[in-house]
Parts: structure tokens; C-alpha cells; sequence
């Protein structure tokens, strides 16, 4: 159970921190007026789902024996 | 990547049993050589407990008092690095040679009762502490509501807001007082499911942040539109980050964590909390403020509350980070809170000190006055506390030296030392007039109020030592 947990988790995490990232490089590549692919209200959905994900899957594996 | 699972694994686990160790083992002895950790429980515990939800605070009152970039990003690496340089070479090197926490070591030298008065001021500093935390938190609700049903504070709100805000502020109060009911072990743990997710969220804020502006160039950003006014200089910068945690390395407070290093060398993990829960988190909750300064037209003097920018910036999860890292920080500190003054009032039990303590922090965070004025108290929670581990200091380095005895209450069996009492009480009030009346900022306070409280210690007790002479030849 530690290992699958593991590996949501670090996803998890993953997906707190790209989306963002995603969304900073195509915002600045497209310039001011132009719309990123990867809309604002993408990025905070997919972050809300990996928050869940990392909440549910950090108490298999951080938790003290 | 199972290698990196595992060594993630092990360091977790390290903190934890680090956490539980320092909170409840060897209290009144030196820690023996089998309970010796390594670095890495160090440099995991570091980074969560300087990832708190004040950081969301702290960065726009920066934007607010004129920081520039040169102060934000040169002035905060100094200031952070000298915070470093100081507990790895003042706390990490007395800690690993007495092993002793702050409170035995201070027993030893200063006597019981002065141990509790210590501890009354440290508890009621911890109480408007972590009433800012809640202040913090209690903003990231109103987003959950219709606009308008809890009017948020602003930087200059000194009062409650209104009964929607105060219900907000109770609500979280008592959650996390009724958490920290349950002991350090739930507290910590969760601390510890929350803090890397929460150090990238701050990340995640500023990312967003420079997508919406449409540029990576943080220090043109950083850089104040003219006319701003400056209320904080590039050297108040520096001691904001060197001393806003000064209770902890100059005060010596975490001798009690760093008493259990194997060497004085784990003193460097306090790095990953200043560069990491300092240093990053604090500039991007400040580009947080300037995104809504540039381009909704918000007068940085009044700011913006932390759960609306938060919200703004990337939603539900920003949210829930505010009210967990607000959480996470204010749990523990209830919880010291309360055993301090389970240590003052004899006969309160644990849960009734802890439900005392987190009633006041309660009362304190419904007034947004506390947490608007971050900067500043963190000053004042450093000018008080600091110059108690200047004693411990030249008790440690000096005593020898200048011929004053070490550990001078444990060698008489004095329950009350009246130097070290003058010593500490002398500079703070002198610091604390200077605070009030001639507005010197409270971070420039700390270090001349140790070294006083370290100089007069000195002379003190060598006129106590002179005066005991005759009495012990008679």
C-alpha cells in the first residue's frame, strides 16, 4: 500500500506545482491580450484534485508506525 | 525512484520522531549519546515549521512599508543567512555541548521561578502569535460565501469587522484549540502531511502571478511605482530576516530540538526553513499583493487579505493552504502556549491550561491588529525573548573567562538569581521605550538588547561573587 501511495503522492505534488508553471511560460510566450492554453481556471482545478490526492495518499506513507 | 521513495520515507520519519523526542524526552538531562539524530530529521523539520500561514502576511506588508527588489532579494538573503550563521555557530554549538533544553539550562542559571516567568512571557507572546495565524486562516473563509457576507480587514483594520467575521475567527479558533487538546503527536503529523504540498502553493502563487503580468522579471516587479512611500530601509530588511525568528536562535529556544544532533554542524538545516519558508514563500505572497496593486488598482497601504489573493490566484487549493498553514503553526503554539501555563498555575490541568491559552489566542486573532502589525511584533517577540539566551551564552562562552561561576542557581540551590532577572528585564524595557517612544523599528532591537542583557549579566554577577566572598570567609 506504501508504494502505490507513494508514487499518488508525488504526483500529487507534481500536479500543485506544473500546472502553474505551464501556465507562466505560455502566458509570457503569448503576451499581454492573448489567452494561455492552459486557462487560470485549468490550473486551479487541477490543483484542487491534487491536493485531495496528496491528502488522501500522504497519511499511508508519512504516517509514524 | 524507489530509492528516492525510500529516502523520502526515512526522512519523514526522522522528523517525526525528532518532533516527539524534543517534546517529551529527557527534560531534566543531558540526552545520551543513543538518542543522537542525524541531519536530515533537522533539515525536514526546518522547512515545515518556516512554511506557516503568517508567511502569507508577511510578504505584502513588505510591498506595503516600500520594500524594493534590491532589499527583497539582497537584503532577505543576508538577513536569512546571518539567521543561519546564528544557529549553527550560537544554538547548534551550545545545544550539542550541554544537551540541555532551554528551560533546564536556564533552571541552572537564573533558578525555578524565573523559569516560569520566563515561560509567562513566552506563553502570552505565543498566544498573539498564533491569534495572527488565525486571523490568517479566518480569511481564506470568506472566498466560501457570497461576496460581501464576511467583510475581510484590511492592513489598517485594527478592530473586528463584523459578527460574520468574528464567528469565522471563533470557528477556527476552537478547531484548532480542540486539535491541539489532542497533544503534539496530531499536530505534528499533520504538519508534516501539509508542508511540502504548502511550500509548493506559494510557488504555485507566484507562477500564476507572473503568467498574469506577463513577465519573469521578478525584480522590475519587486520594484516600488515612484512616490511609494519607504518605511523600511535595505538594513531593516536584513534585520527583519535575521531577527524575526531571533526567540528561536539568539533566545536559544531551539536548544531543545538541536540538543539531539549528533554535531553542531545540523545547525545548517535551519537553511531549508529561511531560504525555503522565508526567503521564496515571503517573495512570492509579496508578488501575491504587487499583482493586485498593478492591475486591480489596490493602494498598497490598505493591501488585500491573503484568502482573497489566494483564491485569485489558484483557488479551492489556496484556500485550504491558508487555513492549514495558519493551522499547522497555530496548533504547536497553542500547545506550548498551554503548557506554559500549565508550568504557572499550580493544580490547571493540561487540557484546561490548553483551552486558556487558545482562548486568548482566539480573542487575539478576532483583532485584526495583531496580525497587520506582523513586522513589528515579531520585533517585540524577539526584543523580549532574545536576551534570556544571551545569558546562556556568556554563561556558556564567557563565564570562565570573566570569573563568574557557570550554572551559578544550580550551584547555590537559588530558586530566584536577581541578575539575571535585572539583566533581562533593564535592556528590554529600555529597548521597549525606544520601540514606543522614539520609533525605532522592533528588529533593530533584539541584538543591542541581548548584548546589554549579556554585559550587565557579567558585571551583575561578578558583584555577586564579590559580595558572597565575605560572607564565605566569615
Amino acid at each position: 500500500m506504501k508504494t502505490p501511495a507513494m508514487i499518488i503522492g508525488l504526483l500529487a505534488l507534481a500536479g500543485t506545482l506544473l500546472p502553474s508553471a505551464i501556465f507562466m511560460v505560455q502566458s509570457i510566450q503569448a503576451g499581454a491580450g492573448a489567452a494561455p492554453s492552459m486557462s487560470n481556471d485549468m490550473v486551479k482545478t487541477i490543483m484542487l484534485a491534487s491536493t485531495v490526492a496528496w491528502f488522501a495518499a500522504a497519511p499511508f506513507w508519512m504516517k509514524v508506525e | 525512484m524507489s530509492d528516492l521513495m525510500h529516502d523520502v520515507e526515512t526522512v519523514l520519519h526522522d522528523v517525526e520522531e525528532l518532533e516527539h523526542a524534543a517534546s517529551s524526552e529527557f527534560e531534566r538531562r543531558r540526552v545520551p549519546e543513543k538518542a543522537l539524530k542525524g541531519p536530515t530529521a533537522f533539515w525536514g523539520m526546518y522547512a515545515g515549521e518556516h512554511t506557516a500561514g503568517t508567511e502569507f502576511m508577511i510578504g505584502p506588508l513588505f510591498v506595503k512599508w516600500g520594500a524594493d527588489a534590491f532589499g527583497l532579494i539582497v537584503g532577505l538573503f543576508l538577513g536569512n543567512l546571518l539567521a543561519v550563521l546564528t544557529w549553527r555557530y550560537l544554538t547548534a554549538t551550545i545545544a550539542c555541548s550541554e544537551r540541555l533544553t532551554l528551560y533546564y539550562k536556564l533552571e541552572k542559571i537564573a533558578g525555578g521561578w524565573l523559569v516560569k516567568l520566563y515561560n509567562l512571557a513566552n506563553g502570552l507572546l505565543f498566544c498573539f502569535l498564533a491569534g495572527s495565524m488565525i486571523t490568517v486562516s479566518a480569511t481564506a473563509v470568506g472566498p466560501f460565501f457570497p461576496a460581501g457576507t464576511i467583510e475581510m480587514p484590511t492592513f489598517q483594520s485594527t478592530m473586528p469587522t463584523g459578527p460574520a467575521w468574528i464567528i469565522s475567527c471563533v470557528v477556527i479558533g476552537v478547531a484548532m484549540t480542540t486539535v491541539a487538546l489532542k497533544g503534539y503527536g496530531v499536530v505534528a503529523q499533520v504538519g508534516h502531511f501539509a508542508a511540502p504540498w504548502m511550500f509548493l502553493i506559494f510557488v504555485s502563487c507566484a507562477l500564476i502571478t507572473l503568467g498574469r503580468l506577463h513577465t519573469a522579471d521578478v525584480w522590475a516587479l519587486l520594484t516600488p511605482a515612484e512616490g511609494t512611500p519607504r518605511t523600511i530601509s535595505f538594513l531593516g530588511i536584513v534585520f527583519f530576516g535575521w531577527f524575526c525568528n531571533a526567540a528561536m536562535h539568539l533566545g536559544m529556544a531551539d536548544l531543545s530540538v538541536l540538543r539531539f544532533a549528533k554535531r553542531p554542524s545540523a545547525g545548517w538545516a535551519s537553511a531549508s526553513g529561511m531560504f525555503l519558508g522565508h526567503y521564496v514563500a515571503w517573495i512570492c505572497a509579496a508578488l501575491l499583493l504587487i499583482y493586485w496593486v498593478r492591475e486591480r488598482g489596490v493602494d498598497p497601504q490598505v493591501g488585500k487579505d491573503p484568502g482573497t489573493m489566494v483564491n485569485d490566484a489558484v483557488g479551492w487549493a489556496g484556500l485550504i493552504c491558508v487555513i492549514i498553514a495558519g493551522w499547522t503553526t497555530a496548533n504547536p503554539t497553542i500547545y506550548r502556549a498551554g503548557l506554559a501555563f500549565q508550568a504557572m498555575i499550580p493544580g490547571i490541568t493540561r487540557s484546561a491550561a490548553t483551552m486558556l491559552a487558545g482562548g486568548l489566542c482566539i480573542a487575539a486573532g478576532i483583532f485584526p491588529a495583531f496580525a497587520m502589525n506582523l513586522l513589528d511584533f515579531v520585533g517585540i517577540y524577539g526584543t523580549i525573548l532574545a536576551p534570556v539566551g544571551a545569558i546562556i551564552v556568556v554563561d556558556h562562552f564567557f563565564a570562565d573567562a570573566v570569573g563568574i561561576p557557570r550554572d551559578p542557581a544550580a550551584r547555590t540551590g537559588s530558586v530566584f538569581n536577581m541578575s539575571v532577572l535585572v539583566s533581562w528585564l533593564v535592556p528590554v524595557a529600555a529597548g521597549m521605550w525606544l520601540y514606543k517612544t522614539q520609533g525605532v523599528f522592533a528588529s533593530y532591537l533584539p541584538l543591542p538588547c541581548a548584548v546589554a542583557c549579556g554585559l550587565i549579566y557579567i558585571v551583575l554577577s561578578k558583584m555577586a561573587a564579590r559580595d558572597a566572598l565575605p560572607v564565605r570567609a566569615s
